[in-house]
């Protein structure tokens, strides 16, 4: 292998694999059983073995708190399944969940990993019931002696511990700067809820209408409860391999084509420049520069819908249409519907199909350019996709192609 | 309607105190809004670190700013996340005079909620905390009567 600092080396990755375990809203399930079922049928979905499998990457790694945002750490599955490696990576600094998966790339682009697996697990859903967690409250019910350090520092003394506030106010800069409106806005949560209406494994899947949305009660304007998305429980394997690989595979891989990390303004919430982009703004321009295809070429879109309004910011950053016009872009709902011109979110995302935090965009995205998507399939035989993964000043662009 | 900062102040998460941070959470004890300031170059540093990031100089100093700002945005939160400002309470990002780019996050007190605009006047006021034996005061901010 010779390195060419003009090559594209993420093209040297494929994805060979996908796999999901069970998705409930409280499955009150070991969280390692859930990530374990996820590998292992990722790893099936391949045609590989535990044996074959030389690296791991994850997000975020095994941190206890808060309650059910990590279900495994790479220890846990290693040792679980016994696996021999020669490469592995977890951690929560990264350019957004599918950081992991771009690390994964570079690992097998290298040489230091031929299949890597790569893990995410969530066990939200059932820490915010039995377990008593509350969504984002640090120190307890009552706050008790903590003090707020480290980036909290700036958000938590004015009442403002949760990414809704942050974001809605992104959201409402975005309505200022360019008019954008909530019926606009609220095309994302409908069409991730029509999708999800034909995703068994969604969450919420009854019909949701406009005056659903717009009646439904506000959390931090101009976001409603719709605009957020669904703690859940379940986990979400991906296999990454070296393009090399594809004879020894079970199915023709997805081909990496191009990713996206950037991360050019200030890593904060509200100090970042230009608060209505976020930094999917840099990872999506990023991504254009390191391939021939264009916004154009692209058949479907899984963008992160953690809350609502960070869609529109990926559907500007991806350039899918101009900036600022995100809310004409998605208005009624036609282009982005899995018949429309740019499928968007087609599992439901988030907000409706669960949390699973990043790797669900992914893991949908491989799916559908397999063709394996059952009765939510994309129509005409797509063959290039997207999957974009994070808020705020946390971002990661995958661009992937499938070549008959 | 959100609270006035007067008698009776919210429970509120307190930042803890660094020798960074300190002149920031406490200034509100002389009714001053400030800021670390490069002393070399003349940057607001905030958040507050060891360096300056524009000269990389370490002589950094507390600097009293106007007070003043505006409006950049906010929201106008309806979920109890935690125990706080009577619901619902306004967040926002507010914009300060002194350098570009230079904002805070903060509550908007004291205005109807239908008189909020983006790019309104605004001025600090300070909300009194006391943590052992300190004195921390929020800098939260209000309508600007005189702009």
């Amino acid at each position: 292998m010779s390195t060419d600092a003009n090559e594209i080396i993420e093209r040297r990755a494929v994805i060979s694999g996908a796999g999901q375990s069970d998705v409930g809203r409280r499955l009150y399930r070991d969280p390692l059983e859930l990530t374990l079922d996820a590998c292992l049928a990722a790893i099936d979905d391949a045609g590989l073995t535990t044996a074959e499998i030389d690296g791991i990457a994850t997000y975020p790694g095994p941190i206890a708190t808060p309650p059910g945002f990590s279900g495994a750490g790479i220890v846990d599955v290693q040792d679980a399944l016994r696996l021999e490696i020669g490469w592995w990576t977890g951690g929560i600094e990264l350019p957004g969940q599918l950081g992991s998966v771009i690390n994964a790339c570079l690992a097998v682009a290298s040489g230091l990993a031929t299949h890597v697996l790569c893990f995410r697990s969530v066990w939200e859903g059932s820490a915010q019931g039995k377990e008593g967690r509350s969504a984002v409250m640090p120190g307890g019910s009552s706050g008790g002696a903590f003090r707020a350090s480290g980036f909290m520092e700036w958000t938590l003394p004015f009442a403002a511990p949760s990414a809704a506030i942050w974001i809605a106010m992104m959201a409402e800069r975005h309505f200022h700067e360019y008019g954008t409106t909530r019926e606009q806005l609220a095309q994302i949560a409908l069409n991730a809820r029509k999708n999800a209406g034909v995703n068994p494994k969604a969450i919420y899947r009854d019909p949701m209408t406009m005056d659903d949305y717009l009646g439904i009660r506000m959390i931090s304007s101009p976001l409603c409860l719709y605009d957020c998305d669904i703690p859940c429980d379940g986990a979400t394997a991906l296999i990454v391999s070296r393009a090399e690989t594809a004879p020894d595979l079970r199915k023709t891989p997805i081909q990496v084509e191009a990713v996206g990390t950037a991360l050019r303004g200030r890593p904060s919430w509200d100090q970042f420049d230009d608060l209505t982009t976020m930094a999917c703004r840099d990872a999506g321009a990023q991504l254009w520069t390191r391939t021939d295809l264009t916004p154009r070429d692209v058949e479907l879109a899984e963008m992160y819908d953690g809350f609502s309004f960070i869609t529109m910011a990926w559907i500007e950053a991806m350039g899918f249409c101009g900036k600022g016009e995100s809310g004409p872009f998605v208005e009624g709902g036609q282009r982005i519907a899995r018949d429309g011109e740019l499928p968007l979110n087609t599992h439901g995302g988030q907000l409706s199909a669960g949390r699973l935090h990043g790797y669900g965009f992914l893991h949908e995205a491989c799916v559908q350019l397999w063709g394996e998507a059952g009765e939510r399939q994309v129509p005409g035989d797509p063959e290039v996709g997207v999957a974009c993964a994070g808020g705020g000043p946390l971002a990661g662009a995958l661009l992937l192609t499938r070549r008959r | 309607m959100t609270e006035p900062a007067s008698d009776a102040p919210p429970f509120r998460i307190l930042p803890r105190l660094t020798d960074l941070n300190r002149a920031f959470w406490t200034g509100g004890a002389e009714g001053e809004l400030r800021f670390l300031r490069c002393n070399g170059c003349g940057y607001y540093n905030h958040p507050p670190t060891p360096i300056c990031p524009i000269c990389h100089g370490k002589d950094l100093a507390p600097h009293t700013v106007s007070g003043k700002a505006t409006l950049h945005t906010y929201t106008v939160n309806h979920q109890p996340w935690m125990p706080g400002p009577e619901l619902p309470y306004v967040v926002a990002i507010v914009k300060l005079p002194e350098q570009e780019g230079l904002r805070l996050t903060t509550n908007l007190v004291g205005a109807e909620l239908d008189e909020i605009e983006i790019g309104m006047p605004l001025r600090v006021v300070f909300e009194r905390h006391d943590d052992g034996d300190d004195a921390i005061y929020l800098p939260l901010f209000e309508p600007d009567p005189d702009r």
